[in-house]
């Protein structure tokens, strides 16, 4: 029981993780081709300015949740995806750091340097996450040692980079919403009408992904076995259709609002196919990791679920009176702040 | 080179580079909040307009810290795996505790203070700084708590071939813990201190803001000097407790080969590990390593040679970082000692001023130094009598680990520079003209 409730809130962390983070690495991605000058590309920066640093928050807590309920699937997780989740690391670091470097020195050279971080530390996580977790709803080649059979090529087979796109495609738009947002006049046309534009290949990979998992994967003997399951897929289809409906009435809030609901679909789709396992193997499945055979003791679950109870609440409060704090859109009057990135 | 040394080479790289910013984000933070709060009470520009500039040297920092930081949270799990499989149901908790109890407040809060100047009441924006300052400190609680349980391992039971947690309370109250997070923070506000009066310094030479300094400089003499001098007491506590809990450690800081009754210290010593003796030693003083470690002069302290030799860390490194630690430790006291007693003043003080500016790396050595005593200390146990370092690693492939390596060696040799070279410029270029504030 413990294990299954640390199972779910495992799947939360992740899911809100990319609700939130999603929409800034859309925003990175987006910068070469929406923004048309300094004045805009410092926009897009103040857009997430005050809230990428918390959203990273939930990436560092899931990893350590992830520790705590189930250090043998963060022991071999973490060591199998070596090289990818290193470079995901990276790319995450030259990200964080654009944001506070960039605008501290007047020099073209040097904000352009900043700006390609911000760009290919946004692209790689979201390409690369979408990968591995792809990879793992088809299983990792590990054994029972947890030794990795295969290195960065074999998890970029087909179904691994689908999942990539899709990744990338759910974060263009949840970004480009966000965009719309906080943004105005000509910056957010541009931005609502690449939403529109990428709605279109969005729908069409999540099709794909979504048939193409029935191959690949053992997703679905879950939904067979507990049909009220469906209702998760249901609610990315639901959000991704609200989506575009909202776009079309300029509703940018509630178009957000959908896109998030597309991406926590799309995650717990995943995480409710594979429970019980964690990190199935592909080699042989008595070798897969699951939350049982992987879980902490119960006392070391039961005073973290404390934790997790009392302070989730309290965070996701805090966290939401920010979002409101900042609701306004940024102007350019907004830069003139002094501490404007 | 194996995995093993791999792996600790790339997590020494990692965590010494995360400590180069971590306590100046822990002391700044606070004395940030300090100059904040004394503008909120009395209303005057310049701690109004001191609090902007810290502030923006602090968040220059902070975005270096925050980085190195995520990487350090998953390297257990790349690199340590079987550490985090024998002893995750103890130690994993506390990570994860420290990111939902501290991360979160700090990072949220501080998005808040820095757009938060024009939208929030001057109080409530105060809060703010005070917030992100008492959850970073909240943050090195929980994270010494993990690294003391490491060093000193309590409340738990090898169980289904782990370690199992059984006593919560006792993991994060036991005395290694608290004197090892004490002697954390206070290392960091001497840092911090050090910092402010330094920069303060390089103005007040330059007759620059004079007022503004000049007020910076006092509450960073005062913080600095505080902690210099719980600092001397509070290692000396400290030291008492690894001679307790970690025999091996202690007698390799100290460079004692032989067990002996009234051990001494000398005034000078060299060690010479491969002939298992000291090359020299001067000054000899009976009996006061005894009365230090067990505050008993003829209390017996076991020397290196009573352990076999795959059981000791390496000397050298350990017992040169202590000296340097111990050594800077003082010079700290004697100087915040000096700047205390002219602070009202200080700008006439040039020859104090010029050196102060020069300080302000040695408390950054001093950190660096005292966690190489902690760690390398430690070996060859990555857990204290319970685990050896060499039992702990991922199997992975040595390739890996250099290539990864490599990188983190040059993408923070890349970043470290910009981050210091803004840390520069800033500081010299001194606080904004009051006009643009005021407005
Ligand atoms: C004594 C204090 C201390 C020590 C020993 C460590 N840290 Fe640290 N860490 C902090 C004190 C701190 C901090 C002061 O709270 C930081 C530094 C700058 C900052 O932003 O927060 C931080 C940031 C920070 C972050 C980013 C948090 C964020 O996004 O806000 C992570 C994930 C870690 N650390 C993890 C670690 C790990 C896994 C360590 C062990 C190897 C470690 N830290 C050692
Ligand atoms: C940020 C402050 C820290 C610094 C500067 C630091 C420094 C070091 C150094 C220099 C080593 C290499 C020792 C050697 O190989 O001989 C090391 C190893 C290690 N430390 Fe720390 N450490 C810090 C904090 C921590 C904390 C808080 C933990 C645990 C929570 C930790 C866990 C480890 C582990 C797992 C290793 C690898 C095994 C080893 O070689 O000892 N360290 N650390
Ligand atoms: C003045 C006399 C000092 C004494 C007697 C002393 C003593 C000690 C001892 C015994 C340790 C090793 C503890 C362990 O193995 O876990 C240690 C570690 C450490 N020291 Fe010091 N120290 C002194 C001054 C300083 C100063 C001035 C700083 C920094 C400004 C500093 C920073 C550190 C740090 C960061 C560690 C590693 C963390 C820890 O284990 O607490 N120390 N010190």
């Amino acid at each position: 029981m413990l294990e299954t409730i640390w199972f779910i809130l495992w799947g939360v962390l992740w899911a809100v993780y990319f609700m939130l983070d999603g929409f800034d690495f859309g925003i990175g991605m987006l910068m070469p081709f929406l923004a048309k000058n300094d004045t805009e590309r410092r926009i897009m920066y103040n857009a997430i300015g005050p809230f990428w640093d918390g959203n990273e928050v939930w990436l560092i807590t899931a990893g350590g949740a992830t520790f705590a309920a189930f250090p043998t699937t963060y022991a071999v997780m973490f060591s199998t995806l070596y090289t990818p989740l290193l470079i995901i690391l990276f790319a995450l670091i030259v990200r964080g750091v654009s944001f506070e470097f960039r605008g501290k020195v007047e020099s073209a050279t040097w904000r352009s340097i900043w700006d390609f971080c911000l760009i290919i530390g946004s692209v790689i996580p979201a390409l690369l996450f979408g990968v591995a977790f792809a990879n793992i709803f088809k299983g990792i080649p590990f054994d029972g040692k947890g030794i990795f059979h295969g290195n960065l090529f074999t998890l970029l087979n087909p179904y691994g980079i689908a999942g990539g796109i899709l990744f990338v495609l759910l974060f263009l738009v949840h970004g480009a919403l966000w965009l719309c947002v906080k943004t105005e006049g000509d910056l957010q046309k541009r931005a609502s009408s690449v939403a529109a534009k990428l709605w279109i290949p969005l729908l069409i990979v999540a099709v794909i992904f979504l048939a193409y998992s029935y191959k690949a994967t053992n997703l679905y003997a879950n939904y067979f076995k507990w049909p009220v399951l469906w209702v998760i897929p249901l609610v990315a289809v639901v959000g991704l259709l609200l989506t575009r409906l909202f776009i079309a009435k300029k509703s940018w809030w509630k178009a957000w609002f959908a896109s998030s609901a597309t991406i926590l679909g799309c995650v717990f789709f995943g995480v409710a196919g594979l429970y019980p396992n964690l990190f199935p193997s592909s080699l042989d499945p008595k070798y897969s990791l699951t939350a049982f055979n992987s879980a902490s003791s119960p006392l070391t679950l039961k005073i973290m679920l404390v934790v997790a109870l009392v302070m989730v609440p309290i965070i996701i409060i805090y966290q939401s009176w920010v979002y409101y704090t900042f609701r306004d859109k940024v102007r350019k009057e907004d830069l003139s702040y002094e501490e404007a990135y | 080179m194996d995995i093993v040394a791999l792996s600790r080479l790339q997590f020494a790289v990692a965590s010494l580079f995360h400590f180069l910013f971590v306590p100046l984000t822990l002391g700044l933070s606070i004395l940030t909040a300090i100059f904040e709060t004394l503008y909120v009470k009395t209303g005057d520009e310049d701690y109004k307009r001191a609090t902007k500039f810290w502030g923006k040297l602090f968040l220059i920092n902070f975005a270096l810290g925050v980085v190195t930081g995520i990487t350090l949270e998953f390297q257990f799990g790349t690199n340590w795996s079987e550490y985090s499989k024998y002893v995750g149901d103890v130690f994993g908790s506390l990570l994860a505790i420290e990111a939902t109890l501290a991360f979160f407040l700090e990072s949220v809060f501080l998005g808040v203070w820095i757009f938060g100047w024009e939208k929030l009441s001057k109080k409530a924006h105060a809060l703010c700084i005070w917030i992100v300052a008492i959850a970073s400190n909240v943050s090195a609680l929980w994270i010494l708590v993990a690294n003391a349980w490491m060093q000193h391992p309590v409340g738990y039971v090898i169980r289904n071939g782990r370690a199992e947690l059984t006593d919560f309370t006792r993991v994060v109250t036991q005395k290694f813990a608290i004197l090892e997070f004490l002697h954390t923070i206070s290392g960091a506000y001497i840092l911090a201190g050090f910092f402010v009066m330094g920069v303060s310094a390089w103005h007040l030479l330059r007759k620059n803001e004079v007022s503004l300094f000049k007020k910076s400089f006092k509450v960073a003499v005062i913080f600095a000097l505080i902690f210099a001098l719980f600092e001397g007491l509070e290692g000396h506590m400290h030291a008492s407790e690894v001679a307790e809990t970690q025999p091996t450690k202690l007698a390799a800081m100290e460079s004692l080969w032989n067990t002996e009754s009234h051990a001494p210290m000398y005034l000078f010593l060299i060690p010479d590990a491969k002939h298992e003796r000291n090359a020299i030693e001067i000054g000899k003083i009976p009996g006061l390593l005894s009365f230090l470690a067990f505050d008993n002069t003829s209390a017996t302290v076991k020397g290196l040679k009573a352990f076999p030799k795959e059981d000791r860390p390496p000397v050298d490194l350990t017992f040169w970082s202590f000296r340097i630690m111990v050594g800077l430790g003082t010079l700290f006291i004697l100087l915040s000692l000096w700047g205390f007693f002219v602070r009202n003043n200080i700008e006439n003080h040039p020859g104090l001023l010029k050196l102060l500016i020069l300080c302000i790396p040695l408390p950054y050595i001093a950190n660096e130094a005292g966690w190489i005593v902690a760690e390398v200390g430690r070996q060859p146990w990555i857990v204290y009598g319970m685990m050896k370092t060499s039992q702990a690693v991922s199997p992975l492939i040595p390739t890996q680990i250099v290539i990864s390596l490599i990188a983190f060696v040059v993408l923070y040799s890349l970043l470290g520079l910009a981050d210091f070279f803004l840390l520069f410029k800033y500081a010299r270029k001194g606080p904004e003209a009051s006009m643009a504030t005021a407005k």
